[in-house]
């Protein structure tokens, strides 16, 4: 209840007002190996939303990269650019996750996987996907703080051990 | 000659490679004639990758068939088209193409295998389009074609048949150096907020998925392209355009000095890949 309340006030202020409890893009803390400690909201994730965020084309669309065994019944089209993620959740811890989530690129150097947390830095960034020039910089990352948290829950679910 | 035997080499070596997928396996002879070099030694200057591949190889069994035969190539009805305008008079000056360069066939085998190109006399590197627009607006005093207009694709692509099967062959030395440098460095430049390159897509996960997509080596020696998506001609700028798109990113403009030099240098990628336009592409 109260995270919906939440959320709703979220959609509503837009990205560029962020609840007292939220760590704002440029404040995240990364340790030396890419790991983010501190909870993005301070709300516990929501799996079932963390996955729904994962498979939907227009949110995370993680599985445009990334196979998952567990939602290949439900959402089609799994690819093959990033490793499966079955069992990810026996590799790496959530502080990890979170990090990979938010910015892989302080946990894999040069990967090709989008950072979902940013918001400044790109090389022409656009406005989603018009092809038009971003309309501001600092812009909205590609997922909400919630968001994140929810898929990070949703991937600590993913264990095979 | 040189071709055939070229293509033989390549199938028997295909067959001792074993077991890839059937439709990546199969050879393309349009019409049962014209003999296309779909995977080859990539050229020199290559760094990251071996075997050069025409995006044919990566499609389905369905859609490769349909370039094996001008009938069943939806995109040869704009080659019809574009015949009719070769004819036409247009302009101030009472002139068609064929005034100038008599029918296709004579007057242009082998002019797509060999641009972008350098234009001595204007001292700059021309793509297909700029060359026809100057064709159009200098000889015939008629009105430049917009990039993607009908009329301008058709054309390229009339052109590009009278070169099927011939080897790309761009050259990147001498001017036109310094512009394929720059295109290089915009084919390795990160774009957008998803953050990638054509060489993240191309050249590091060419035969991957990414969601439905089966991503190709993004060889352009199949343009104009017929796309099953949206049931016309697509030239290489707007095909381009729409990578750049969908990495969140704001795009160049069709002609822009940025996607002039990136053309150039994805050509010279396709370098000893046959010329295949138009082809059908999903
Ligand atoms: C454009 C491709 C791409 C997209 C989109 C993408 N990833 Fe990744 N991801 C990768 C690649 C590639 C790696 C492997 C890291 C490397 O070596 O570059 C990776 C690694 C990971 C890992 C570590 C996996 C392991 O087994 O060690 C996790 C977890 C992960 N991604 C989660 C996600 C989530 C969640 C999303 C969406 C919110 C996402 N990815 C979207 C390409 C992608
Ligand atoms: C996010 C991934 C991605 C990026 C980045 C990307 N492309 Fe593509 N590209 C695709 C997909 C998917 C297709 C359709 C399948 C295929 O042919 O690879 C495609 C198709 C193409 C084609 C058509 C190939 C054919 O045979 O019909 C060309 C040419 C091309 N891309 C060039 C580029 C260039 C140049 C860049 C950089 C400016 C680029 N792409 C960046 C995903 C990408």
């Amino acid at each position: 209840m109260k995270r919906a309340i939440l959320s709703a006030a979220c959609l509503f202020a837009g990205a560029s007002l962020v609840s007292a409890a939220e760590v704002a893009p440029l404040d995240v803390k990364f340790d030396d190996y890419g790991a983010v400690e501190q909870s993005l909201t301070g709300v516990a994730g929501d799996p079932a939303n963390g996955r729904k965020v994962m498979g939907t084309k227009s949110l995370g669309n993680c599985v445009s990269c990334h196979a998952i065994s567990e939602m290949a019944e439900d959402v089609p089209f799994h690819g093959e650019v990033g490793p499966v993620l079955d069992g990810v959740a026996d590799r790496w811890n959530e502080a990890e996750l979170r990090g990979i989530v938010a910015n892989s690129k302080k946990t894999f150097e040069g990967t090709v996987m989008p950072a979902y947390y940013q918001t400044t830095g790109y090389n022409r960034p656009g406005d989603a996907y018009t092809g038009k020039a971003a309309k501001s910089d600092p812009m909205p990352p590609l997922l909400s703080a919630q968001q994140i948290e929810d898929v990070v829950a949703y991937l600590m679910t993913l264990k095979e051990e | 000659m040189k071709l055939k035997s070229l293509t033989s080499a390549l199938a028997v070596l295909a067959l001792s490679a074993g077991a890839v997928a059937a439709a990546e396996d199969s050879e393309l002879i349009i019409n049962g004639d014209i003999e296309i070099v779909t995977r080859t030694k990539a050229p020199a200057h290559m760094e990251n990758i071996d075997e050069i591949r025409s995006g044919w190889t990566f499609r389905s069994e369905e859609t490769q068939a349909l370039q094996m035969d001008d009938f069943d190539n939806p995109g040869m009805i704009f080659v019809d088209q574009a015949r009719e305008t070769w004819d036409q008079v247009d302009g101030s000056e009472g002139k068609s193409c064929a005034s100038c360069h008599g029918t296709p066939e004579e007057g242009m085998a082998g002019v797509r295998a060999v641009y972008p190109k350098w234009n001595e006399a204007a001292g700059e590197l021309r793509t297909l389009e700029m060359q026809i627009n100057d064709c159009r607006e200098n000889r015939m005093g008629a009105e430049k074609w917009g990039w993607n207009a009908g009329p301008m694709v058709n054309m390229t692509a009339l052109i590009s048949v009278q070169s099927r099967g011939m080897p790309v062959n761009v050259a990147i030395d001498g001017p036109v150096q310094e512009i394929w440098e720059k295109g290089k460095e915009i084919y390795y430049t990160r774009f957008g907020q998803l953050d990638l390159s054509c060489a993240n897509c191309h050249e590091q996960n060419y035969d991957n998925l990414i969601r439905a997509d089966h991503l190709s080596q993004g060889q352009i020696n199949g343009f104009p392209a017929y796309r099953l998506k949206n049931a016309k001609l697509n030239s290489i700028h707007n095909r381009f355009k729409g990578c750049v798109r969908d990495t969140r990113a704001e795009t160049f403009k069709e002609g822009s000095p940025e996607f002039i030099a990136l053309e150039l240098y994805v050509a010279s990628r396709g370098n000893g890949l046959s010329v295949e336009g138009p082809s059908v592409r999903n």
